[in-house]
């Protein structure tokens, strides 16, 4: 007597599994390195209110990892990495549509403690220090503010000292995250990161980077939703958009 | 490349290692009790113990990290009191790899010692055996099957353990970096040849592994 209503369950339910893989033309998908998420979590509602009917999908990590899943063929539109390593390397694998790259924003290397650290650090060569048990960085094989990092602790000649220490980082988040532990007794992050954790982490020196930090943002070649894609490219240096970066802490490329 | 790999795969092995002798003494300890003594709240100990098995390992990581960190309130002990600190460190991988694969060998120790008939257990005693003699030449051998089968799959959860590892014991390459997190780190950073090569590393082990276990437990007879 219920089985009518039991297949209908069934049929309902198995239809609730399915919707979601149906195509939606509507969406753009945009793989963003991880110290944009604040700041781009708030871009996204103010993209769709100017172009109804798209659906913005965010999709951070370390701009390494968003690469090679773009490289697999991730159904991704907007490609915006923290390094121009990154992407050039996208470049030069030929995921990019052409013309569509463009710097965006700047960012600061900082060198962070927690904010209750008694071990008085305020320079790179601090680290060097015997107290200083743990310093975590991005993993400069995938992360870019581990290639900032190593590149200005290579300048400095203390990467040799530092590297022994050294805790890597799935991305600058992660990075952030165990010096507001306190499992590291210093760490590297971005301005933008340090300035979400002001309450766990104290700024002790803005590193003086090899090559200046600029946020490039390109449209993916292979893009299900090119027209959106270019819209966003546009959009992220509107004034508007401009302003509430600049509210983060990133600066103008 | 070749020689980090090597050191990768022994550091793996010696993290599934500890954490399956540590897993082995506690599982047949706390599958004993459960499957022999009577006490209130037994099937809630039970079920909490079973957790680990459920709970994705980001959340037992997340425990880890509250608890054993430096500020978690047994970490900020150990660190005071003996200077220990766990995390970032081997010996924090075979906690999370241990709290995690320990389900596995509860389970089927409680099942083996269930599944020993007590009136053997019971002769042994009236044959004037004390209870650790009992316990050592009557239900051990007997559930022994199913207590190594039980150790056997802990072994090889160790072996894959990742997410609560990477979240304890970090990614440092040479003293916390095990096979799964090199693998991933590998891919994170589009780095196919070393991904290739460590995946072919970690299916030969796990299949030597397995092979092995065929051989030692004739895991399809188990009760």
């Amino acid at each position: 007597m219920n089985l009518l209503r039991l297949r209908r369950c069934i049929g309902a339910a198995l239809l609730a599994l399915v919707a979601p893989f149906a195509a939606h033309a509507a969406d753009l998908t945009v793989s963003a390195a991880a110290s944009l998420t604040n700041a781009f979590k708030e871009l996204g509602p103010a993209f769709e209110v100017q172009n109804p009917g798209t659906t913005v999908v965010f999709n951070f990590a370390a701009s390494d990892a968003l690469l090679a899943q773009i490289a697999k063929g991730a159904p991704v539109d907007v490609f915006a990495s923290a390094d121009q390593d990154a992407m050039d390397r996208a470049d030069a694998q030929k995921l990019l549509a052409a013309g569509s790259r463009r710097n965006f924003v700047g960012n600061a290397l900082v060198m962070i403690v927690p904010s209750d650290s008694a071990l008085g650090l305020k320079t790179l060569a601090d680290l060097q220090k015997a107290a200083v048990k743990r310093v975590a960085i991005g993993n400069p094989a995938s992360v870019p503010v581990g290639r900032y990092t190593k590149a200005s602790l290579e300048a400095a000649t203390l990467w040799a000292a530092v590297e022994p220490k050294a805790v890597m980082a799935q991305s600058v988040r992660q990075a952030l995250d165990y010096v507001a532990r306190g499992e590291a007794e210093a760490g590297f992050v971005y301005a933008t990161d340090a300035a979400i954790m002001k309450d766990k982490v104290k700024v002790v020196a803005t590193v003086q980077t090899t090559s200046a930090i600029t946020y490039p943002i390109a449209a993916v070649n292979a893009s299900p939703n090119p027209g959106a894609a270019r819209q966003f490219l546009d959009f992220v240096l509107t004034p508007a958009a401009q302003a509430v970066l600049a509210r983060y802490g990133f600066g103008i490329p | 490349m070749d020689a980090s790999v090597w050191i990768t795969l022994a550091l793996t092995l010696k993290v599934a290692g500890w954490a399956t002798a540590i897993n082995l003494v506690l599982g047949v300890a706390a599958g004993w009790l459960l499957a022999r003594r009577r006490f209130i709240g037994r099937e809630l100990v039970d079920a909490v113990l079973t957790l680990p098995l459920v709970l994705p390992p980001t959340v037992m990581g997340y425990y880890l990290l509250v608890v054993i960190g430096k500020r978690g309130w047994l970490g900020h002990w150990l660190q005071q009191s003996f200077g220990i600190n766990l995390i970032f460190s081997w010996q924090g991988a075979v906690i999370a790899a241990t709290i995690v694969a320990f389900p596995l060998v509860l389970k089927s120790a409680r099942a083996a010692f269930e599944s020993v008939d007590p009136q053997l257990e019971q002769a042994a005693r009236v044959l004037g055996l004390n209870e650790w003699a009992v316990f050592f030449r009557v239900s051990v051998p007997m559930a022994w099957p199913g207590i190594l089968a039980g150790t056997l799959l802990v072994f090889a959860r160790s072996l894959g353990e990742f997410g609560a590892t990477l979240m304890v014991a970090g990614s440092i390459p040479g003293r916390t970096q095990t096979l799964s997190i090199a693998v991933y780190e590998a891919v994170q950073a589009g780095q196919d040849d070393t991904a290739n090569f460590l995946v072919a590393i970690t299916s030969i082990t796990c299949i030597a592994v397995l092979l092995a276990a065929g051989r030692l437990a004739p895991v399809g007879r188990v009760r």
